[in-house]
């Protein structure tokens, strides 16, 4: 980015205001972005009678562990977690494999349906059949109620192939190609030896694309799997979530009791965003610029 | 080697050529298998099932089986009671997002783009990307713990100024901006990365001529950046035209209770009720089929409008 006007000429009275103007309004959004994560932070180890009354709002109080070691009783939220852990696994693995078996046919210039069969699959980004019938094709394929069900209806994202697809066609020079194949490399070969190497940067963006996606993926559980010990981690935590509380309160009459218990409840409740957001959130100050990358790449039109 | 390879092919017909390119590229239509093989299966294939807006699904008798009902379907949603306020809940919660959703992240690149401080500069842009990555569900969970009554996060910030608490959540007329404001939080950074790279790309001789005629920094925006970056504005905004009846069912969804049904009930939160909870297929298809159908009308729309106009076009 370019340097800025200010080390050049004086600013002028009217710019001095939109400066200072501007950076408060950054440091107004600064808090907005951080506040509420903060808050949650905060709150999954203070006092939750604290947090209740308002007194947890910007640091914490009253600093107690009661609520993560509640969290780390609760079964089911590691099962989810182990889930997600295998899908994400697995589903990454395949979406890249499918995604370099979709885009590179359709960068090579020489092959001949190119252009149909990228029309053809950019027409299913645009129109599809809705959930019912691809409820239905997955169903009838056998894998209702499966692992399989989170990783295989959504193996491949074409705008995912078209970015690693402009990347190919855009940043790997054709002489490469000619040279291999007065080398002797067949397209296979130089695939493998070239065109792969080259790509890493794209493959990791894509990657860590669907990484995402996977991790974060609620939606095809919700259509797909019924069994409890399928569930990935966003469905206990939806569950989690949207329960008032899940402790066994039958027997206890007590209401301070009642009250206390409800509260406790309240501060597992933000230990468990904690614990599902923090893998992404301790990964992403190192990831970050990648997906950035991604942007970039993605929006050079081709 | 390639252009004379290409130049022989075109004289010959599709059959023949398509013979010479397998055994040329033979291992490119073999990547391409299971590709198409996806594709077909989880694509096509539900293109098909498309009909089953058109008859009365038995599970027994499958799709191709099951006969055929005509427009009922289509009858009995334009009938319904809901229909119109189905209809107005997507378009207010979609026409808000893109009002307010669409231009704040270009008013965040700019800002971003004339602030003094490197420093903040790269710490604001780098936090801001940050929500993006949060799921939908623990962003929901998050909205629905802070704007619970009293003891929620944003009642007690209210507290803090002597407010009375309010239950964000429980009243409809509150769903639309909860929905798009927590959305542009979500988003506004992410969005912005496009910009910022569309503005890097600025040339910086423009802005010193600028500087040298006393052109104040509204006015380099209003002259320069903005019109630099006309291009890439124009693309999204088709992309959105596009998306406009596609208000992502999984947030609303999350986001729906009893009390505020009202104004969250959409279309898409309708196709799944009907479809996966009282697995009326044909209905629940009919009802989609409505929607991808206004959704890819505006979408083409969008792109004849922008080509005429800013002779920018996606297709």
């Amino acid at each position: 980015m370019y340097r800025n006007s200010s080390n050049t000429i004086k600013r002028t009275y009217g710019d001095k205001i939109f400066d200072a103007v501007n950076i408060v309004i950054m440091l107004v959004l600064l808090f907005i972005f951080v506040w509420p994560l903060w808050f949650v932070l905060i709150a999954s180890f203070s006092n939750p009678m604290a947090v209740a009354k308002g007194e947890v709002l910007f640091l914490p109080k009253g600093i107690t562990l009661e609520g993560y070691k509640m969290m780390l009783e609760y079964k089911s939220l590691w099962v989810g977690y182990a889930n997600t852990i295998l899908c994400t696994a697995a589903g990454t693995v395949i979406n890249l494999i499918l995604t370099v078996c979709c885009a590179y046919p359709l960068s090579t210039k020489d092959f001949l349906p190119r252009k149909v069969i990228t029309y053809l699959l950019m027409f299913t980004m645009y129109f599809s059949g809705g959930i019912i019938p691809l409820y239905l094709v997955v169903k009838e394929v056998g894998l209702v109620n499966t692992r399989w069900a989170m990783i295989i209806p959504g193996a491949i994202s074409f705008y995912n192939c078209l970015v690693v697809r402009s990347y190919m066609m855009n940043s790997i020079p054709g002489e490469l190609k000619e040279a291999a194949t007065l080398d002797g490399a067949n397209a296979a070969q130089y695939l493998i030896k070239v065109v792969l190497p080259l790509s890493k940067p794209v493959l990791a963006v894509v990657g860590l694309y669907y990484l995402v996606g996977h991790w974060n993926d609620y939606r095809s559980a919700l259509l797909y799997i019924y069994d409890e010990a399928m569930y990935p981690l966003q469905t206990v935590l939806r569950n989690l979530l949207s329960s008032v509380s899940y402790i066994d309160v039958e027997g206890i009459v007590d209401p301070e009791e009642l009250d206390m218990l409800y509260k406790r409840s309240m501060q597992m409740k933000y230990c468990v965003i904690i614990a599902a957001a923090l893998p992404m959130l301790c990964a992403y100050p190192f990831i970050q610029k990648f997906f950035v990358k991604g942007v970039m790449v993605g929006s050079v039109k081709g | 080697m390639s252009t004379t390879y290409l130049k022989t092919q075109k004289k010959q017909s599709l059959g023949k050529r398509l013979q010479k390119d397998f055994r040329h590229n033979w291992i490119l239509y073999a990547m391409l298998v299971p590709v198409l093989a996806y594709y077909i299966i989880f694509h096509y294939w539900p293109m098909y099932g498309v009909t089953l807006a058109f008859k009365d699904f038995k599970t027994k008798l499958g799709i191709m089986g099951s006969p055929w009902v005509g427009l009922e379907h289509f009858q009995r949603f334009f009938e319904l009671y809901n229909m119109k306020n189905l209809i107005r809940n997507t378009l207010t919660l979609s026409v808000y997002t893109l009002l307010v959703g669409f231009p704040i992240p270009i008013i965040f690149a700019l800002l971003l783009n004339y602030l003094v401080t490197p420093r903040l500069k790269k710490v604001v842009q780098m936090i801001s990307y940050a929500p993006h990555f949060i799921s939908t569900v623990v962003i929901c969970g998050m909205l629905t713990i802070f704007c619970a009554p009293d003891t929620g996060a944003f009642n007690l910030l209210l507290k803090l100024f002597g407010q009375d608490s309010v239950n964000f959540l429980g009243k409809a007329s509150w769903f639309k901006h909860i929905y798009v404001w927590s959305g542009v939080w979500q988003n506004m950074g992410w969005s912005a990365i496009i910009y910022i790279s569309a503005l890097a790309g600025v040339d910086y001789q423009m802005h010193e001529a600028a500087i040298i005629d006393g052109a104040s920094k509204l006015q380099r925006i209003r002259y320069i950046d903005l019109p630099s970056i006309t291009p890439t504005i124009a693309m999204l905004l088709i992309l959105r035209f596009g998306d406009l009846m596609n208000v992502g069912f999984e947030k609303v969804y999350l986001l729906q209770n009893d009390l505020n049904s009202t104004a969250s009930s959409i279309i898409s939160t309708y196709v799944y009720e009907v479809g996966m909870v009282s697995r009326d297929y044909g209905y629940s298809t009919a009802v989609n089929l409505f929607n991808t159908v206004i959704n890819v009308i505006l979408l083409v729309a969008a792109n004849m409008t922008s080509k005429k106009v800013l002779k920018e076009s996606l297709f």
